[in-house]
């Protein structure tokens, strides 16, 4: 097993920057993902950390060696595509060998390994057919299986459940994880989907455009994104970002409504923006009376999703939020309502850089 | 609801009626124009294997006397034609060369037209397409001179030989172009994984690449065979030693002496010559279908 380093790793495709100076360290037996919308350079990422492209500029280590100018098939990685990508021509069997068969292992061992890795997937019985002959979820493990019988030094994963059903989606979610512990093997995750990275991952990676957005554990990008992108990014229905002005320093003049900051920290803070965005997850909005309510609102659509409802809703003109409300309280378009923001769930950003803007809350300073 | 009921009566009847327009179009496009052409493969048949035959196609006496060429040398008039066999080998010879020189370059020009970044790949494509565009018989005087100044005109084997490179030459531009659909199938997914696997660029060609491809190897080789099998017009201008010639250029012999033409010998020969060809149809039709419907499927 090994940490694996980027640094300053950028990959061109003519004057497309799929990939643009990107520095990223991994620890050794971590579980990392790259999430990102698709174009975002992810899986670009991935491939010139497998070796199949070379970066523009820029260097990639294994541990402390160079392995930038290594071929793929030096560097001993193990990658599952998201096609899969079985020799349609072999048995499941012979799939599983082909890596240990071009490294010349006697044949014995390679029966022995196969046949270990295969009883660990739980795909023993389907050595003997065709990659045709599977369902996708059976694919899946041959392709998950190939990759580890060469016990390779880092486990690279390209969207590996996203044609699987959603049933077996999940369940392969805590199965891949289980593994990964288990053998204790470094993992990068390629994924567009949140759940899978929040869900799975020991960090995760945020890309857009070609550059890393933010990284940082499941809880960090969550509950402190870096950025507009990362926070409307992740979360559904992903954080309201209302356009402020700033007033006085203390106060926000929003659509809709006024906000005061009760806390000289934020004041100072605010000064230094002129424009922000007024950032606030769905869930941190509490449906309140009119005393005790920051805005005023109207009902637009009201979504019921089992455990809580999606209610569209108006501030001002054109401009609507989501919030989630229990599926208890009764409402229907229409209905004019008051918001309560709960006051250490909101997050500011600055409206030219999109960028977070850092404050504390003072603790009893309601 | 006022009006919006469904006619089943009328949709029934728009529906036959558009059965039978399509059964009339196929009728017309497929079925009439093919009438001719049966009726010659028909008249070829029986004028083979009978001793008269009468309208054309109604055979008369069954006989293998036409078919006398496969075991003695025929003679016409004064005109001794050469035995059947070595002329055979010849045709063999020019085909199966044409057929693997066409395998071997399209093989290779295919996955690097399909597979490899290089300056000027597309204008190169370009270029190819328009290459199979050029009629064999523009080049004719050209190759004339230029075997003539080689000194390779008239030369029997050598000469034939010149004609399957000339003859796989000219086939090569669109065998590399089939070839490089059959590579375009593969997809990256599979290339990569194979290298990573293990394997560099020429033994994942090899190993996975290749066993992907081969209905389309099969197809380029039937191809290039049966042009090869074909070919007339460049053997017929630079091979001038009856022992030399394939058998297109033998039957074209028969027609020609002294205006006399005897139609059962013309037949079975033509019958003969046209074996190969209808063997290779027979077992090659489905992936003869699938170079144009192109699939790779595993």
């Amino acid at each position: 097993m090994v940490s694996v380093k980027l640094d300053k790793v950028s990959k061109y495709f003519g004057k497309v920057k799929a990939v643009d100076d990107v520095t990223l360290y991994i620890r050794d037996g971590e579980f990392v993902t790259l999430l990102g919308p698709s174009g975002c350079g992810k899986t670009t990422t991935l491939l010139m950390i497998a070796g199949i492209y070379k970066p523009t500029k820029g260097r990639i280590y294994f541990d402390d060696i160079d392995v930038t100018d290594i071929p793929p098939k030096d560097r001993n990685v193990g990658m599952v595509f998201q096609s899969y990508a079985l020799y349609p021509h072999m048995t499941v069997y012979n799939n599983i060998a082909f890596p240990l068969k071009l490294k010349k292992l006697p044949k014995n061992e390679i029966d022995k390994k196969v046949r270990e890795v295969a009883k660990l997937l739980k795909i023993d019985h389907l050595l003997d057919r065709k990659p045709s002959q599977l369902s996708g979820g059976q694919q899946q493990r041959v392709a998950l299986a190939r990759a580890l019988v060469k016990e390779p030094d880092v486990l690279l994963l390209d969207e590996p459940l996203s044609n699987l059903d959603a049933l077996l989606r999940v369940y392969m979610r805590a199965e891949l994880k289980r593994l990964q512990k288990t053998l204790g093997i470094t993992a990068i995750y390629v994924t567009h989907d949140q759940i899978e990275a929040l869900s799975m991952s020991d960090r995760i990676v945020v890309m857009n455009n070609g550059r890393i957005q933010q990284i940082g554990t499941p809880d960090e990008i969550y509950s402190k994104p870096s950025n507009t992108f990362v926070a409307s990014f992740i979360g559904t229905p992903p954080m309201n970002l209302i356009p402020c002005r700033v007033i006085d320093g203390k106060t926000l003049e929003c659509l809709g409504f006024k906000y005061v900051f009760k806390d000289e920290i934020a004041e100072k803070i605010l000064n230094e923006h002129k424009e922000v965005y007024f950032g606030i997850r769905p869930e941190d909005i509490v449906i309140t009376n009119k005393d005790n309510g920051d805005a005023e609102a109207t009902i637009l659509v009201v979504e019921p999703i089992g455990k809580d409802l999606v209610i569209t809703i108006q501030l001002e003109e054109e401009h609507t939020i989501k919030i989630l409300a229990p599926p208890s309280i009764n409402l229907k378009p229409g209905d004019k309502i008051y918001l309560k923001f709960k006051k250490e769930k909101i997050h500011l950003f600055d409206k030219k850089t999109g960028q977070r803007i850092e404050y504390i809350i003072k603790k009893g300073e309601e | 609801m006022s009006k919006k009921y469904i006619d089943i009566k009328k949709i029934k009847k728009r529906i036959l009626l558009e059965k039978i327009a399509k059964a009339l179009i196929v009728l017309f496009v497929a079925v009439i124009p093919s009438i001719p052409i049966w009726l010659m493969y028909l008249g070829l048949i029986a004028q083979a294997f009978s001793s008269k035959v009468t309208l054309g196609i109604i055979p008369n006496g069954f006989t293998l006397k036409n078919w006398r060429f496969l075991w003695s040398t025929i003679q016409m008039g004064l005109k001794k034609y050469p035995n059947i066999w070595p002329i055979t080998i010849n045709s063999l010879y020019l085909a199966l060369g044409t057929a693997l020189l066409v395998t071997f370059v399209a093989g290779l020009a295919g996955y690097a037209l399909s597979r490899m970044e290089f300056r000027g790949r597309t204008k190169m494509m370009e270029f190819i397409l328009a290459l199979h565009a050029f009629p064999s018989i523009v080049l004719l005087i050209a190759l004339f001179v230029l075997l003539n100044k080689l000194g390779l005109y008239g030369r029997g084997f050598i000469t034939l030989t010149g004609v399957m490179i000339t003859k796989a030459a000219l086939e090569a531009p669109m065998g590399a172009w089939i070839m490089k659909g059959f590579f375009d199938n593969v997809p990256w997914d599979i290339e990569w994984a194979a290298l990573v696997d293990g394997c560099n660029r020429l033994t994942a060609w090899r190993k996975v690449i290749l066993p992907l491809v081969l209905p389309g190897f099969a197809a380029v080789a039937v191809f290039a065979f049966l042009a090869g099998w074909a070919e007339f017009i460049m053997a017929f201008t630079f091979i001038r030693e009856d022992r030399w010639w394939p058998l297109s250029v033998m039957i074209y012999h028969v027609i020609g002496e002294y205006k006399f033409v005897d139609w059962g010998f013309l037949a079975a020969l033509s019958l003969f010559y046209a074996l190969p060809t209808i063997i290779f149809f027979v077992f090659s039709q489905k992936l003869l279908l699938r170079i144009y419907v192109g699939g790779v499927k595993g």
